[in-house]
């Protein structure tokens, strides 16, 4: 956990869970630098006042720490858990909505415990390789899975934007994620 | 990937990027539970929404945003998990708006055995238990707008498919159906719309009037 690892190998869920188990203020404020301004840029993305997006960013770090506990590195990588908490901000706080999830622990879940081999290689949930693979989407296609996550009710509001119509704006995003598949999965093979 | 019994893409991403109204999200919470070809593909979006997170132009923060965040997060106590109901045969996120289990609920008669237990939504969606005798027919009907049925206890068909607990079927206003209950006890079954039903007889249309479907 030293400072060079965190300058190139970005070992985020090695600093959350120095949170988790030691209450570790410096991992903290190494997460803190590098995730709040980009919750908070996301939260102004979403059409937030900056004072707004300034609280929720605070609130979200906030919550980062106090469930620093449950996190679970073979279940989600720590930035995907950011994110989670910063969508349900969002929801929370911008959109006045509520969000049923899915509890992890829910006896009924089926199967149990999903098994860990699976778990490593899943190449859909790294988030490097999905980076790299949206920069090799056409920009249009990008573009339009992009604004799924900033809109409140994207088709309607991606048809507007780019002046399309809806059924072209859900055929688009299918195309984009069936793309985004076939390169996760051309990358993962190590082909190019 | 067989989209009448999982969930497509076009609602897992609403789900993931967390603009899906509160009644399908509900549906689609429960079904996770059920699920796990859709729990990967919602990790799977969750991660492009991370990405998505990621790329965001970094937006400088106050002075002194650390020292308060500080301030906040040593405010309350860590979280814990939550308390897990062992021996429940409903999904975590329906107990929380049921506050009990799919069997302890009040039900309301809708006419020839069928039932049901109206749940509150802060929004357009309408949700519903469904308590379906066996064997018994749900009357024909189509949509006006998309229906998402889970089924939670027994099974239903719907022309050949089958559909067993933690199944789900997606209908839009294409799909005009009959659902048959399965033989082997009582069917029950969360069902989501955002627009009522349309029966094609006219004794269920009395039915709908006064039972809000």
């Amino acid at each position: 956990m030293s400072d060079a690892a965190g300058a190139t190998k970005q070992p985020w869920e090695a600093l959350l869970l120095a949170v988790a188990e030691t209450g570790d203020r410096d991992a903290f404020s190494r997460l803190f630098a590098h995730f709040a301004p980009r919750v908070k840029s996301y939260l102004l993305r979403q059409g937030s006042s900056p004072s707004q997006a300034e609280d929720i960013a605070q609130e979200t770090l906030a919550l980062l720490w106090r469930k620093a506990g449950l996190f679970d590195p073979e279940k989600a990588s720590a930035s995907t858990w950011i994110f989670r908490i910063a969508r349900n901000q969002m929801i929370d706080r911008i959109r006045r909505r509520k969000r049923p999830e899915l509890d992890p622990n829910d006896p009924l879940l089926t199967p149990a415990a999903e098994p860990a081999p699976d778990r490593q290689a899943s190449k859909q949930e790294d988030i490097a390789a999905v980076r790299s693979a949206l920069a090799e989407l056409p920009e249009k296609q990008r573009e339009v899975i992009m604004l799924s996550f900033f809109e409140e009710d994207p088709h309607p509001a991606i048809a507007e934007k780019l002046q399309l119509p809806i059924g072209t704006v859900k055929s688009r995003i299918r195309l984009a994620l069936a793309r985004l598949d076939t390169l996760l999965d051309r990358n993962a093979h190590g082909e190019s | 990937m067989d989209r009448h019994h999982h969930l497509p893409d076009d609602l897992l991403l609403a789900y993931a990027a967390g603009s899906l109204a509160e009644g399908w999200s509900l549906a689609v919470a429960s079904h996770l539970t059920y699920c796990l070809s859709c729990r990967q593909r919602d990790g799977a979006l969750e991660a492009i929404g991370t990405a998505a997170l990621e790329e965001m132009p970094p937006e400088p923060m106050d002075a002194g945003a650390f020292e308060a965040c500080m301030a906040r997060a040593e405010s309350a106590e860590a979280e814990q998990p939550g308390n897990v109901v062992a021996g429940s045969n409903t999904p975590a996120p329906l107990r929380q708006y049921l506050g009990c289990d799919i069997d302890a609920v009040k039900w309301s008669p809708l006419g020839g055995g069928i039932r049901q237990h109206l749940i509150e939504t802060g929004d357009e969606t309408r949700a519903r238990l469904l308590f379906i005798p066996p064997g018994e027919d749900v009357p024909q009907h189509t949509h006006q707008g998309l229906e998402l049925t889970l089924v939670l206890a027994g099974s239903f068909a719907d022309g050949d498919e089958e559909f067993h607990a933690g199944d789900i079927e997606v209908a839009d206003e294409t799909v005009d159906h009959t659902p048959v209950s399965g033989p082997n006890g009582p069917c029950i079954c969360l069902a989501v719309t955002d627009a009522p039903l349309v029966f094609r007889s006219w004794l269920p249309r009395m039915i709908q009037r006064f039972a809000k479907i």
